[in-house]
């Protein structure tokens, strides 16, 4: 018998079917007759509502809908990292082959490339007991990087059949798990995951271990754990994007996933174009071969932008389940609400504050929740960051998305106009900006870096919020009232900030500064602030100090010192040291 | 076969619905034949079973329930396309209306196109010289990027836009393979004339496509005008090669046209009235710039908008920043005190810039002496900012270097003639002259081989 259930209605990219018993919620489904993709995402005593991923013109009523009987869902297995897929795992590079350079609609091509072979090492043997989660092999994915290959969370059982080690694809069986109730479950190298749905893990733990990127104003102003949540707000020009690159560029987590939710198609092509030359500077491997990117740029269809950032986390969670420290990028998360909100004006429903849906807040805590340091179902420790950046409307941090953010994410970096038009980047503001994980990083960094860190951050910290409060009365009267003591501060705080804060991703050495780096520095301005404050206390005028060209040498050092050359800190402190005799002895 | 629907069952602003559809799709175009003879064309905007809403291109002035039939066409919105659309002018929809006949078309294309895959994209690096500094040095324009005016009702935008077309020189591109692409989205008479005039007078009419909608046409045209042109715009780049520069104003009534629309479908609002996915339809009409890899033509997208009284947060330049990759911005004090163009360099941004200068596009210090510029202008604000407190006489020697930099700025290297076209040599050497006037410790961008290269305070 022929399908029953056909489109009814259209409006955008909802479609709707009448008097249907056959659809379930969040289903998948094929619309039309280029069998589109759609979810299913209302049912109604006689309306199902289906939100479809990719343009609907041309659709009409009375072409079949089809239901799946399964919910949107991802094929996790080797083959993902290197690679670039749509907001539903679609592999672009593959689509380019079929359609060419403009996207062709009802594209079904498989998400891994099913030809590949894999060189597959089991490690399971006949008789072995596997719950869900553990490892039954392993497959080198790409230089870097071991991809482990997991029995689905949801299945355990008694190993009845294990192949030998060797060159497999990625649907040939590797493993037959039969189960208590004796029903035997062949396992290949691929699995299936829902994408709205959470992969389990064995139990959270605390986020101690900081995410090292080195950022000078990130890493030891405004840190972040592994497995910890970050927003990024910040109006156009700004800067989110940059600060997304550098931080998937230089980070040291193991996988990156980088989600382009809604934003500019040239982009993703740098990020592709980039990546590609650039060297891991851990691995001495290509930076592409830890790097999965999602991209669903702004004119891509409104509906598969929502369901991006779920992709991208699922990925994460998938690479964390193996024990990688997985680090996710979204950019931006306002596209994924502003896509939340469109759909939902189509389905009529009552809006919210800006039109945004009521339920805004808790599908936006409901993903940065899937953040997180865990124990994972085989016995691994992994972790998921993410990384958000926020597109306030007018640059107005008030709105609903950076408000409601803000509330589930414990790092705050907020970009600042003012800054980025006077060219400071990274633009994020230290006054505005805060990070809850200061605390527990403490142990770190006291034990990796120098028990003196956080004294020396806490005290960089309080000359910039002394130099903010100076700033409103400089404002007013000018630099030349203050005394001493006080245009001191401000000449250490131009340091710190034009010195310290400031950041050019585009030179050598001061793209990525390592940890040791950023410690040295900071004292070495402390030192010379502490100096500073002696001879003022003794009558010394400032301006002396200042005319020696002390400020203006410490400004430079972060381009003048090489990252592996901090020997040469003595140098500038023996120096700072000369030119303090020098005025004293006059 | 072709089945005529006789009447209507409602009339509401521009839209009719149409009841016992049986054969539609979604965004189908929709012939209304009146009983004069006349005809308006129509697209499918809402399918309810049976019930289409359509929305009518020319208006319902004169439609009733009874006086029109309706034809389905089975196809989305297309327009003729071939070559020899250059030099030509339409309506809104894509309709010759110079009198020069209809197109005889080697290709028809739909109007809304479709994305380009990313990974097709060809990274835009190609700089385009413009002639004007600011413009030049701060805000490089590159090939195959979107870059919008931001303006102001009343400041100098069309007159910008003509240089630019006027003077600008694509690495690579000679006449032959260049055009402009026009179109005009609720703009006035005289506007429209102003740009055909100046077009001519710099001999470029045969080179440019005008898709004209003005302020009082009807505004549903308006939502297809720019989608016409861009079509029309990668047929020229993709299918022939050429690099195309288009020019799409007025985008604020663009968007005002959407907001209308929108509202007349009983849509719920997003911020100020206009549709929530204003930001998605936008996007889908920016985003068609740029280059494809194996294809030698481009795209470059020269938006201009009016920020509804200056305000840049307002909804349109605020989502159109957030597309675009940049922005120059427009200043109405700079424009008050005479200085041409009134380029506020501050808010103003390129974000393609930084990967089309420097050594082997423009030259070695381009972007270092950009940042020194951009910082040292920072400055002059605050200096000034400090002076209408306390008086000029009272700043610093350093702040009052800044204030005479300032003035410097603005009178040489901002204002330029509407008819100078400088080479980024002299835009840049001018560059390093003004800020040789200040003091060599606030050059904090450049290093010393730059500095001592280019900084010399005796010519200054």
């Amino acid at each position: 018998m022929a399908n029953k259930n056909v489109i009814y209605g259209i409006n955008g990219p909802v479609v709707t079917v009448k008097n249907s018993t056959d659809f379930s919620m969040q289903e998948m489904v094929y619309v039309g007759n280029q069998k589109l993709i759609g979810e299913v995402i209302g049912i109604e005593e006689d309306t199902t509502t289906i939100q479809v991923y990719e343009e609907t013109t041309g659709l009409s009523p009375r072409q079949p809908v089809i239901s799946t009987k399964s919910p949107l869902s991802l094929t996790l297995g080797p083959g993902i990292l290197t690679n670039i897929f749509d907001g539903i795992e679609r592999p672009l590079r593959d689509i380019e082959k079929t359609s060419g350079a403009f996207m062709e609609k009802g594209s079904d091509i498989p998400a891994l490339d099913l030809s590949k072979e894999w060189d597959v090492t089991v490690t399971a043997k006949v008789g072995d007991q596997l719950t869900g989660g553990s490892i039954y092999a392993s497959c080198p994915e790409t230089a870097s990087i071991v991809h482990y290959i997991m029995v689905p969370p949801t299945l355990s059982g008694t190993v009845t059949f294990a192949a030998d080690n060797g060159k497999y694809k990625v649907n040939d069986k590797i493993l037959e798990l039969t189960d208590q109730n004796g029903t035997v479950h062949p396992l290949t190298l691929c699995q299936r995951w829902p994408i709205r749905t959470p992969r389990p893990i064995a139990n959270r733990l605390e986020c101690t271990i900081p995410l090292i990127t080195g950022q000078r104003v990130i890493d030891t102003m405004l840190p972040i754990a592994k497995g910890g949540t970050a927003a990024i707000p910040g109006g156009f020009g700004t800067g989110k994007t940059m600060t997304q690159h550098q931080l998937a560029k230089w980070c040291d987590a193991d996988i990156i996933i980088y989600v382009g939710c809604g934003e500019r198609g040239n982009e993703m092509t740098q990020v592709l174009d980039e990546f590609g030359d650039l060297i891991d500077p851990r691995t001495g491997k290509k930076l592409t071969d830890r790097t999965v990117l999602i991209a669903n740029t702004s004119n891509m269809p409104v509906a598969a932008r929502e369901a991006s950032i779920y992709t991208g986390i699922t990925l994460a969670e998938y690479y964390r389940d193996m024990g990688y420290d997985v680090a996710m990028m979204a950019d931006s998360t306002s596209r994924w609400a502003e896509a939340l909100r469109e759909i939902s004006g189509r389905l009529e429903e009552m809006p919210a504050e800006e039109g945004f849906p009521a339920y805004l807040p808790s599908r936006l805590s409901e993903f940065y929740e899937r953040a997180g340091r865990v124990d994972t179902l085989c016995g691994k420790t992994g972790s998921v960051t993410v990384i958000g950046a926020v597109s306030p409307q007018g640059a107005d941090f008030s709105e609903p998305v950076t408000q409601n953010t803000k509330r589930f994410t414990r790092c705050f970096w907020a970009l600042d106009k003012s800054l980025a038009y006077a060219r400071h980047y990274p633009a994020i503001n230290w006054i505005s900006s805060y990070s809850e994980y200061d605390i527990d990083l403490q142990r770190y960094f006291d034990e990796n870096v120098d028990p003196n860190f956080m004294k020396c951050r806490s005290e960089l910290i309080a000359i910039l919020r002394e130099e903010n409060a100076l700033m409103e009365i400089v404002k007013l009267i000018g630099e030349d009232v203050l005394p001493d003591d006080q245009k001191l501060v401000i000449e250490i705080a131009r340091v710190i900030r034009v010195g310290f804060l400031q950041q050019n991703a585009y030179h050598k050495e001061d793209t990525y500064v390592p940890l040791k780096k950023q410690y040295k520095m900071m004292e070495i301005i402390l030192y010379l602030y502490n100096i500073g404050k002696q001879l003022v206390t003794s009558g010394v005028p400032i301006s002396k100090l200042v005319d020696k060209g002390l400020f203006d040498m410490l400004v430079k050092i972060k381009y003048e010192i090489e990252n592996d050359h901090l020997e040469k800190f003595d140098q500038i402190k023996e120096q700072i040291d000369h030119a303090v005799t020098e005025i004293k002895s006059i | 076969m072709i089945i005529e629907h006789l009447g209507l069952s409602s009339i509401s602003g521009s839209l009719v619905v149409l009841d016992n559809v049986l054969n539609a799709s979604f965004e189908e175009m929709v012939e209304l034949r009146l009983e004069d003879g006349s005809k308006r064309i129509g697209r499918i905007v809402q399918i309810d079973g049976q019930r289409v809403v359509i929305q009518v291109f020319e208006g319902t002035k004169g439609l009733s329930l009874v006086n029109t039939k309706t034809v389905l066409t089975g196809e989305p919105m297309k327009i003729a396309l071939s070559r020899e659309i250059l030099g030509r002018i339409f309506n809104g929809v894509g309709t010759p209306i110079d009198g020069l006949g209809n197109i005889y078309p080697t290709a028809r294309r739909n109007v809304n196109g479709s994305p380009i895959n990313p990974v097709s994209r060809e990274y835009p690096r190609n700089f385009i010289q413009t002639g004007i500094s600011s413009i030049d040095c701060l805000t490089t324009l590159i090939r195959g990027q979107k870059l919008p005016i931001f303006s102001g009702s009343g400041m100098k935008h069309n007159e910008l836009a003509v240089q630019i077309v006027r003077q600008a020189k694509i690495a690579g591109a000679t006449d032959e393979n260049f055009a402009v692409v026009f179109a005009a989205m609720g703009v006035k008479h005289d506007v429209a004339d102003y740009f055909k005039r100046s077009f001519e007078e710099a001999g470029v009419l045969e080179r440019v496509v005008m898709f004209l909608n003005l302020s009082d046409d009807p505004i549903i045209e308006r939502i297809i005008t720019p989608r016409c042109a861009l079509t029309a715009a990668e047929y020229l780049a993709f299918t022939h090669n050429m690099h195309i520069l288009v020019v799409m104003t007025d985008m604020t009534s663009y968007a005002e046209a959407c907001r209308e629309f929108s509202s007349s479908k009983g849509e719920i609002p997003g911020r100020k009235g206009y549709p929530g996915y204003l930001y998605s339809d936008l996007a889908s009409l920016y985003e068609r710039a740029g280059m494809i890899k194996g294809c030698s033509g481009s795209v470059t997208q020269l938006p201009i908008l009016t920020m509804p009284n200056d305000d840049i947060t307002h909804p349109v330049p605020d989502l159109t920043g957030y597309i675009t990759e940049g922005q120059i911005v427009l200043d109405r004090q700079l424009d008050g005190v005479g200085v041409y163009p009134p380029v506020g360099i501050l808010p103003s941004l390129s974000r393609l810039m930084k990967d089309g200068i420097g050594e082997g596009f423009t030259r070695e210090d381009h972007s270092p002496l950009a940042n020194q510029l951009f910082a040292s202008y920072a400055k002059v604000q605050d200096a000034r900012a400090l002076a209408s407190v306390i008086g000029e006489e009272e700043l610093s020697a350093v702040d009052k270097k800044y204030i005479e930099f300032g003035k410097l700025f603005e009178n040489r290297f901002l204002s330029q003639s509407p008819t100078e076209s400088r080479s980024i040599e002299q835009t840049l050497d001018l560059g390093w002259e003004l800020l040789s006037t200040l003091p060599k410790e606030e050059l904090d961008r450049v290093d010393e081989k730059l500095l001592e290269q280019y900084y010399k305070p005796t010519n200054a």
